[in-house]
């Protein structure tokens, strides 16, 4: 039964100085918390409250808080975001919870992401997979009339799809592996679907894959809780696809070493 | 350049998780074969043993293929027993974790345990039955081995069966995950036909888990 009155919840949530420190989980309680206030609000309200009384605020990631940056990472109850389908924390509310609630939160945890304080972990491997191939570098001269470059609609849905992801990395940390196999799956997949993209795929896949490995990620082993917790509804699909492109760049690609100049 | 790349896929976590899909199927199948030659039981003790003669008749061949088997069944034991200990490390440790309920099944959860208990069974299953007690038997004037006697003779103790029963649980909770698995890792995941692919793979589970099952009771139930 949602709220519609001010309710007084207690929380659970994860707090520890540093990345070396032992971290606990310290009992809150929070007061006069609306039912129209999203999580962050809430936790707002806290800090305020915290603050007041000469204490060290929560850390905690957040940025645009409209559902699209993917910076507020944090595990409500156990599920990544709350567990809300296709839902960001910043937009998880309140009113889904009631007066007297005992909420835990925890941050996102897996071994590629080390915590750096309280609810903040840092994420950068996410951003390694990204800068090994998660992008187009080849040189296609100037800007080409949109409508030159034919893509079938389904396929620049589908495309799409797989491009609404925000990295916030709740696949990961859901993921009973870590394995950050759905994230690097919709970028492999988003690109490979397009012409722009299709080229230099194998080598793609091949780069992003060897990165992932080595950053300390676990391997798949096809639970689909990633897709079920991604706030941006990403299908295991897109792993398929990237399962796929693996296969076919590790037996067919093969980069030759030029000695010659440029020319 | 060659060894390299094979190399190089052998060793990266989607190279694996095709092998592990690709040995798994193959023992899918090997499953299939296996349980129809059991359901000659149901028809007598000549059927069986004259159908186990043919196989142990191939010879060489015989060798060759449980070599096959043998190689298939390590890599796949190999592999998997390495990525649960890798992915142990990899995983989040929460002090509260649950599921959403749309992602982690008891099947996919269960599949080192349900693995493990496989492993111990194949060992005791091969101990008991194939390297079990020979009796000599004459069919159509052909002097073979009476596995039928062998079989039936097992399946007289309850706990024999029980614990039978119980291997062939895990092997439906582990195989009906495993078969669509399977498809997933090899990127044979498409809108059009997934959804069958895993109602087939519960499908796969029920009967063959509960094909071998069934026999197990039934020559309980028979006696000797």
């Amino acid at each position: 039964m949602a709220s519609t009155q001010n309710m007084t919840l207690n929380l659970k949530i994860w707090r520890q100085k540093n990345n070396s420190s032992e971290g606990k989980l310290v009992d809150y309680r929070v007061e006069n918390v609306s039912p129209d206030m999203s999580f962050l609000e809430m936790i707002d309200v806290l800090n305020n409250q915290l603050v007041m009384k000469g204490e060290e605020p929560i850390a905690f990631d957040h940025d645009c808080r409209e559902g699209i940056c993917g910076m507020c990472s944090m595990m409500i109850d156990g599920k990544a975001h709350g567990g809300y389908k296709n839902t960001t924390t910043c937009q998880v509310h309140m009113r889904l919870y009631k007066d007297g609630d005992t909420i835990v939160i925890e941050p996102f945890r897996a071994s590629a992401f080390p915590i750096v304080k309280d609810l903040a972990v840092d994420r950068s491997a996410i951003d390694k997979v990204m800068q090994a191939g998660g992008y187009v570098t080849a040189n296609t001269g100037n800007a080409p009339d949109a409508n030159a470059i034919l893509i079938p609609k389904p396929i620049a849905d589908e495309a799409m799809d797989a491009a609404a992801c925000i990295g916030c990395g709740a696949c990961v940390a859901s993921c009973p592996n870590g394995s950050g196999m759905l994230f690097m799956g919709a970028k492999v997949s988003q690109l490979a679907l397009l012409p722009q993209g299709a080229v230099e795929s194998p080598k793609r896949a091949l780069n992003m894959v060897h990165t992932h490995d080595t950053l300390g990620f676990g391997n798949c082993t096809n639970h689909a809780e990633c897709e079920a917790t991604c706030p941006k509804g990403i299908s295991i699909e897109h792993i398929a696809r990237m399962n796929r492109e693996y296969l076919k760049a590790a037996f067919t690609y093969h980069e030759k070493k030029r000695s010659e100049g440029a020319g | 350049m060659v060894t390299n790349a094979v190399n190089h896929y052998c060793r990266s976590s989607i190279g694996r998780k095709h092998l592990v899909a690709i040995t798994g199927l193959l023992l899918c199948g090997f499953l299939v074969g296996h349980v129809s030659g059991n359901f000659l039981l149901l028809v007598g003790p000549d059927a069986f043993n004259l159908y186990a003669h043919k196989l142990v008749s191939l010879g060489a061949l015989l060798y060759v293929i449980e070599a096959g088997l043998t190689g298939i069944f390590l890599l796949h034991l190999y592999l998997a027993i390495r990525l649960n200990l890798e992915n142990k490390k990899s995983a989040g440790k929460y002090q509260v974790k649950k599921w959403t309920g749309r992602g982690v099944t008891i099947m996919s959860a269960s599949m080192p345990y349900t693995g493990l208990v496989l492993l111990v069974f194949i060992i005791l299953h091969l101990k008991n039955l194939k390297f079990g007690s020979y009796y000599p038997t004459t069919v159509d004037g052909i002097q073979m081995r009476d596995l039928y006697r062998t079989t039936m003779e097992y399946f007289r103790s309850p706990l024999n069966v029980t614990w039978y029963v119980v291997a062939m649980i895990a092997a439906a909770l582990h195989t009906s995950h495993g078969f669509a698995s399977a498809f997933q890792s090899l990127g044979l995941n498409h809108p059009k036909y997934y959804k069958s692919v895993k109602y087939l793979s519960y499908l796969y589970g029920i009967l063959v888990g509960g094909g071998f099952a069934f026999i197990s009771v039934w020559a309980y139930m028979k006696g000797v």
